[in-house]
């Protein structure tokens, strides 16, 4: 068998990635890409924990997550799709109106 | 009418009128006000007349009358009610002060009647009658304080009355500071009496006090004694604290013969003697009390022979006849002390109110080297200034002498007695005859040294300031017959009436101390008294009258103590070193640079500011607009947070 700690570790540097391109990454696309790394590394994570400790509970909260992964992915696309259309970049360093 | 309905009667019309002209004073006319104020100061006579008269045919008889009308303070075993008292003592001094007040109210009307702030003055002068009748009628100590503390704010207005001139102003904050410290002492001396004994009612507190074995709690009620003289000596003028009523003459003139000569200064004097008990039980601080008397009585004597300015010289004159007051009371007569505060009341006030008119004939000159042979223009105000002159100056047949020669009497022969005080009092005596015949030669005999263009001005004033002139000349003579001397005779009515008040004190203190004067009769002692008086009247008109060049040569020789006795022996300079101008330096260099600019307004005020615009200058760089910095805080958050729980939880 493969031991837990390899799974969690693909895990970990899945998320790890996902961590940091989401933070370094200029095109909102992207990040968005990156989010959805981070939540599937999380998702590997559960999954293994279930097979080795043998019950259900982790699979069912992956279900929770990739339900909610998909709703935000949408609603996330949705405003990038509007910022696009208004400020014509995709650059998040060009969404910088909040500032104080 | 029974007397808990009309003590309250008694105190009331002055505080509603001072309420009404204050108010709304500014629209009435002149008539209209001062017949509010003058109402109210008459009503109030009319129900002090009514309520001696109701207390005394009373058949419970001498018997103090006191009645709570509410409760004011209850903090644990601290209980002062508004409460008022009501007891011979009592009676005396309101119907002294509402007859004095009224008069003076009435004089008031034609005195004020070209001076700016009409309204203003009588609203005042109204307010003021109310502390006093309370001061004098309250049933504890700290009502009494109420008094006490209004009629020091009433004194500031008024002699601060025409705020514009500086040495008014100046006055007003003189003497409210001035008796504050009094008043610091009357704190104590009250907070000391009230931990010693749990009550501040005086009823229940004298009757604590009378049943104290002798000596016990000696110490203690030597304490309060002393820490209430300081408050009276504050009040009434005493050394040391005495410096700011000749400088009070500032005010207009109503207000230095209502306040400063007849009531509030001898509110002091009415404080020794309500706490006759008190001192009875502390011999020690009623000696201090007679000695400090009797020596500012010499003291002021001296300063009033040199003074040119009428008014001031008779502050100190005033000064030195509140010494007397204390000296009697100081030796344990204190009917004497009270009968004098009665009769100086009356010939007081009237040497003021005349000096007033004097005042307003002559344009508001008021040195008496500009003065001379003014009786022949100011009749009236001549007739009845000589007779005040008479009386002060202990002529026998005028009211002075009655109560002068009681209080030496009783500074020969009385239970705290000593002879050192009766000769000091002689002798003062005897100065005070001396400077008051001064002033009548230089202002009304003689040949005239009037400037031209007040003489034109010179005329007699009207009825409404000589009426109330020719009423208190006809009390400067009876109010004396109340109690004629045993030496001639008579029985001493006024003494006996007042012996429920002070019977029990002046016993306590016959029994402790047995005091045998060397044997000078009492007609002995009359009679050096009137000697003093003679010599003293005698020096005066000579020197000031028929041989004028003697004075000045005099002045020349000792020019030193001229000029000493002229400056008031430098005490107020002395003070202004000592005091006034290290306290103005401490708040100027220290308190204000310091405290107030650098340390409140610099670190406490503008520093917060600044420490909150600093702070928010850092912390506003997170809020960059940065939407990738953004995403960064978010994930050092969750890691931090997943630090805490994994590892220090």
């Amino acid at each position: 068998m493969v031991p837990l700690s390899h799974y969690l570790a693909l895990s970990a540097i899945l998320f790890v990635l996902g961590g940091a391109g989401f933070i370094i990454r200029r095109n909102m696309i992207s990040v968005v890409m990156c989010i959805e790394l981070m939540l599937n590394g999380v998702n590997l994570a559960f999954i293994a924990f279930s097979r080795f400790r043998g019950n259900l509970d982790g699979q069912l909260f992956v279900f929770f997550v990739i339900v909610v992964a998909a709703a935000e992915a949408a609603v996330g696309l949705a405003i990038i799709i509007a910022v696009q259309r208004n400020r014509d970049t995709l650059d998040l360093e060009d969404v910088d109106s909040m500032k104080l | 009418m029974n007397l808990e309905v009309l003590l309250p009667l008694l105190l009331l019309p002055p505080l509603v009128g001072a309420a009404v002209n204050g108010i709304y004073g500014r629209r009435f006319s002149q008539g209209m006000v001062s017949l509010i104020a003058c109402a109210s100061a008459g009503l109030s006579m009319l129900v002090a007349i009514l309520v001696a008269w109701t207390y005394s045919t009373t058949s419970t008889g001498p018997a103090p009358f006191s009645h709570s009308y509410f409760t004011w303070i209850q903090a644990g075993d601290l209980r002062a009610d508004v409460a008022l008292y009501y007891d011979r003592l009592t009676l005396v001094m309101t119907l002294t002060v509402t007859v004095v007040a009224f008069l003076i109210h009435l004089y008031s009307r034609g005195y004020m009647e070209h001076e700016g702030g009409y309204y203003r003055f009588f609203s005042y002068l109204n307010l003021f009658l109310f502390m006093m009748l309370t001061l004098i009628t309250a049933a504890n100590y700290p009502l009494m304080f109420v008094g006490w503390e209004g009629v020091g704010l009433c004194s500031y207005l008024l002699i601060g009355f025409y705020f514009r001139k500086q040495s008014a102003s100046d006055a007003g904050k003189k003497a409210f500071i001035v008796t504050r410290i009094g008043d610091a002492g009357f704190t104590v001396g009250v907070a000391l009496l009230f931990w010693t004994f749990k009550t501040l009612d005086f009823q229940t507190v004298f009757a604590r006090i009378g049943e104290l074995p002798p000596g016990q709690y000696a110490g203690t009620l030597t304490a309060i004694g002393l820490a209430i003289f300081l408050g009276a000596a504050g009040k009434s003028a005493q050394l040391p604290l005495y410096v700011w009523l000749p400088d009070a003459m500032e005010g207009p003139t109503p207000v230095s013969a209502l306040i400063h000569a007849a009531t509030m200064v001898t509110a002091g004097v009415y404080l020794v003697a309500r706490s006759s008990i008190l001192y009875a039980h502390a011999p020690k601080a009623l000696a201090v009390v007679g000695v400090v008397g009797g020596l500012t009585a010499l003291f002021a004597s001296t300063i009033a022979l040199a003074q040119n300015d009428l008014k001031r010289m008779l502050a100190y004159s005033t000064i030195s006849q509140l010494g007397y007051m204390f000296l009697g009371c100081g030796v344990g007569v204190f009917a004497a002390g009270i009968f004098h505060l009665m009769t100086h009341a009356f010939f007081k006030s009237l040497l003021f109110l005349a000096a007033g008119s004097v005042m307003h004939a002559m344009n508001g000159e008021l040195d008496m080297r500009k003065m001379g042979g003014l009786r022949h223009k100011l009749r009236i105000t001549h007739a009845t200034f000589f007779i005040a002159t008479l009386a002060i100056s202990g002529v026998p047949m005028f009211a002075g002498f009655f109560s002068k020669d009681e209080i030496l009497a009783g500074a020969y022969e009385g239970p705290l007695g000593q002879t050192w005080l009766y000769w000091l009092g002689t002798l003062t005596a005897g100065l005070t005859a001396f400077y008051m015949f001064r002033a009548l030669c230089l202002t009304f005999w003689g040949k005239s040294r009037v400037e031209p263009e007040t003489a034109h001005h010179l005329h007699e004033s009207g009825f409404k300031m000589t009426g109330p002139l020719l009423a208190l000349a006809f009390l400067s003579i009876v109010g004396g017959y109340v109690s004629w001397p045993r030496a001639l005779g008579g029985g001493e009515a006024f003494d006996r009436y007042l012996e429920p008040v002070f019977g029990p004190a002046e016993e306590a203190l016959r029994n402790a101390h047995v005091h045998n004067p060397e044997g000078l009769s009492g007609g002995a002692l009359m009679t050096f008294s009137v000697l003093a008086a003679c010599i003293g009247i005698g020096l005066g008109i000579w020197w000031y009258w028929k041989s004028i060049d003697t004075p000045r040569k005099l002045a020349q020789r000792f020019a030193g103590l001229h000029e000493v006795l002229i400056h008031k022996y430098y005490i107020d300079e002395f003070y202004n070193w000592l005091i006034v101008h290290p306290i103005h330096i401490l708040s100027e260099k220290f308190l204000w640079r310091v405290v107030d600019q650098g340390a409140i307004d610099g670190v406490l005020v503008n520093g917060a500011g600044e420490v909150s615009t600093e702070v928010g200058g850092v912390l506003r760089r997170i809020q960059s607009g940065n939407i990738r910095s953004y995403a960064a805080w978010v994930l050092l958050g969750a890691v931090l947070w997943l630090l805490y729980v994994l590892v220090i939880h």
